[in-house]
């Protein structure tokens, strides 16, 4: 794919283990998914980055098409998308986020 | 741009056939839902792809004319 915000998002993905792409920024997120997704992946204490995308409404469609997915937040663990924000609660939930944290071998800390 | 739930239903069920579907209006504003839906077409699917089926058969109101669906899939048991 030659399209620039494509590129963006593939090596976002890559370069950053656990990618999110959220409404706001992890200190102040501005809808209240993107912030239930950053409260789940700071209480498991495992390091990520965040895309806003209401910075950039290339990025905001874009990463809508790449995921094949028509809302905001999205979870990218090891450049696989993992879901949005009712999959990501739902695995929280059962105990898998932390299971597929672990063999994707990030590591996190017991919550502070 | 609201959207009303026998609306949502209907969609779902007009792609999804088989499938049991149950939506809540959370606000009472026709515009914040939880669904939840039960079908055999998820069998075999991960999370993703089972919310990818709802998406498609909603065919491109998710996120635009309807703001807030709290979805909940799953296969019967």
């Amino acid at each position: 794919m030659s399209d620039p915000t494509f590129q963006r998002i593939s090596s976002e993905i890559t370069q950053n283990p656990v990618m999110l792409y959220m409404k706001g920024n992890a200190m102040f997120p501005q809808c209240g998914f993107s912030a239930r997704v950053v409260q789940i992946l700071t209480h498991l204490g495992v390091p990520f980055k965040t895309a806003n995308v209401l910075e950039d409404p290339a990025l905001r469609d874009g990463i809508k098409q790449f995921s094949n997915w028509p809302t905001i937040p999205q979870l990218y663990v090891k450049g696989e998308f993992i879901g949005g924000c009712d999959i990501v609660t739902e695995m929280f939930q059962s105990g898998e986020l932390t299971t597929l944290l672990a063999e994707k071998g990030i590591t996190h800390e017991a919550a502070a | 741009m609201a959207m009303a739930a026998s609306e949502i239903e209907a969609l779902i069920k007009a792609a999804l056939p088989d499938a049991r579907v149950a939506i809540e209006d959370l606000a009472g504003d026709g515009d914040h839902y939880a669904a939840t839906v039960v079908s055999d077409h998820f069998r075999g699917k991960s999370r993703v792809q089972q919310h990818q089926l709802v998406f498609a058969a909603l065919r491109g109101r998710m996120g635009g004319e309807l703001h807030a669906l709290a979805l909940q899939t799953s296969a019967p048991e």
